[in-house]
């Protein structure tokens, strides 16, 4: 083997392996701790009467640290509500059955998220099943609306 | 009145003659596809002379692009106070849009312009028509290899521009402008998308890369044989193959776009 096509092969080799390290680094940027597979997840519905701009992959927190992330997000045609799939970390089964779920706001202009607070019954939740308390998104419009209206009352009294 | 209208007809003829050409010679091109990897060493040798040694324009490229678009972007998101998701635009833009895009762009200024004048020149001093005589098809020997080696290419060069449009922004974001280290990873995390976002960019650049080596092997191997045929080979490489890699991106983008 020639020494001119030894330095070619170097070449390629070297170019080859930064263009996998790249493409490598690129995919592990996007797998955190958040990401979640079938096999360390479990999976929780949750329904809202108004889930305001909650995304799917928003986070869902338990005290403010992200254990999951929001799956999948559809509309019942039944009862009207708004159904969300959250899949949750393994390490996190033990939510009693009356854990509450509320769709919460990170700062002013953030996105949703959804946070957990756990109950206190002995029952502990399983996969696929149902979260019943739930609080809906606050929308702001709404509260500025009701400040306006009682504002108004105020001055009129 | 009737002179210019026979004109355009006439160019637009040219222009179907050309484009159908072009198609035939795509499908002349797929059977030798397979043959071309029993020998690897003609690959290997372009892959060096178009990839590996595009690389230093790609990761200067990538690099500034990259503390381009993070200085840019801090003066905006600055306003509104959300520095913090610096990482996350400054990346989902390189990954998504700028990073197959512009290496594209680069690689068919610095590679597909290079196949074509050197495919050109085989041509008008008559080595292509030599290794016929010789029986070696100029097809498999030639042009295949340029091509395959192009298709890997580019792909990987477009992930080289964006870790280094990363690494840029990273540079400038946290080490100039202040943004908080873990802020500005986790957000960039949270936000880019494996399939959707790294994905798409990956598969844009592959088409990318297939209609920038197709259009250089083309022009190279029709090119008119004298001096100003090589030298419009190669120019027209270069115009057309940005021309269709603006159009595709339009396209693609419209296609992988989530909520579209």
């Amino acid at each position: 083997m020639s020494s001119e096509s030894r330095a070619i092969d170097i070449g390629v080799g070297l170019f080859i392996l930064l263009g996998l390290g790249s493409v490598i680094f690129l995919t592990t940027q996007t797998l955190g701790s958040t990401a979640l597979s079938e096999s360390t997840s479990y999976t929780l519905h949750a329904h809202f009467d108004h889930i305001g701009d909650l995304k799917v992959r928003a986070p869902v927190a338990l005290a403010g640290v992200t254990i999951g992330r929001v799956s999948r997000i559809s509309v019942d045609p039944i009862n009207y509500q708004a159904s969300v799939e959250l899949r949750i970390d393994k390490t996190f089964n033990q939510f009693p059955i009356d854990t509450f779920a509320s769709i919460a706001t990170t700062g002013l202009l953030g996105g949703k998220y959804i946070e957990l607070g756990p109950g206190g019954d002995e029952e502990v939740l399983q996969d696929q099943d149902e979260i019943e308390f739930t609080q809906s998104a606050i929308l702001l419009e709404n509260l500025i609306g009701k400040f306006m209206v009682n504002g108004k009352g105020d001055k009129d009294e | 009145m009737t002179r210019s209208l026979r004109d355009c007809w006439v160019s637009f003829g040219q222009f179907a003659a050309t484009f159908g050409s072009f198609q035939m010679f795509s499908l002349r091109l797929l059977p030798y596809l397979p043959k071309a990897f029993l020998r690897p060493r003609l690959i290997t040798d372009q892959i060096y002379s178009l990839g590996a040694l595009s690389l230093v324009l790609i990761m200067f490229g990538g690099f500034f692009v990259g503390t381009v678009l993070a200085l840019q972007s801090y003066s905006t998101l600055v306003e509104f106070g959300q520095v913090d998701a610096l990482g996350a635009f400054a990346s989902e833009a390189l990954v998504r849009e700028l990073g197959p895009v512009v290496a594209a762009l680069l690689f068919a200024g610095r590679a597909g312009s290079a196949v074509a004048s050197e495919v050109g020149l085989m041509r008008a001093t008559n080595q292509l028509a030599a290794m016929e005589l010789m029986a070696v098809d100029p097809m498999q020997r030639v042009i295949v290899p340029r091509f395959i080696a192009g298709v890997i290419s580019v792909p990987l060069l477009a992930a080289i521009f964006c870790t280094m449009g990363v690494l840029g922004a990273y540079l400038v974001g946290v080490h100039l402008l202040g943004v908080d280290v873990g802020a500005f990873w986790s957000h960039i995390q949270d936000r880019v998308d494996l399939v959707d976002d790294v994905g798409s960019g990956l598969f844009k650049s592959f088409v990318f890369g297939i209609s920038a080596s197709l259009m250089g092997v083309y022009e190279g191997y029709n090119a008119a044989p004298n001096a100003s045929g090589v030298s419009r080979a190669a120019t027209r490489t270069v115009v057309i193959t940005s021309v269709w890699i603006l159009l595709f991106d339009f396209v693609l983008t419209g296609m992988t776009m989530p909520g579209v």
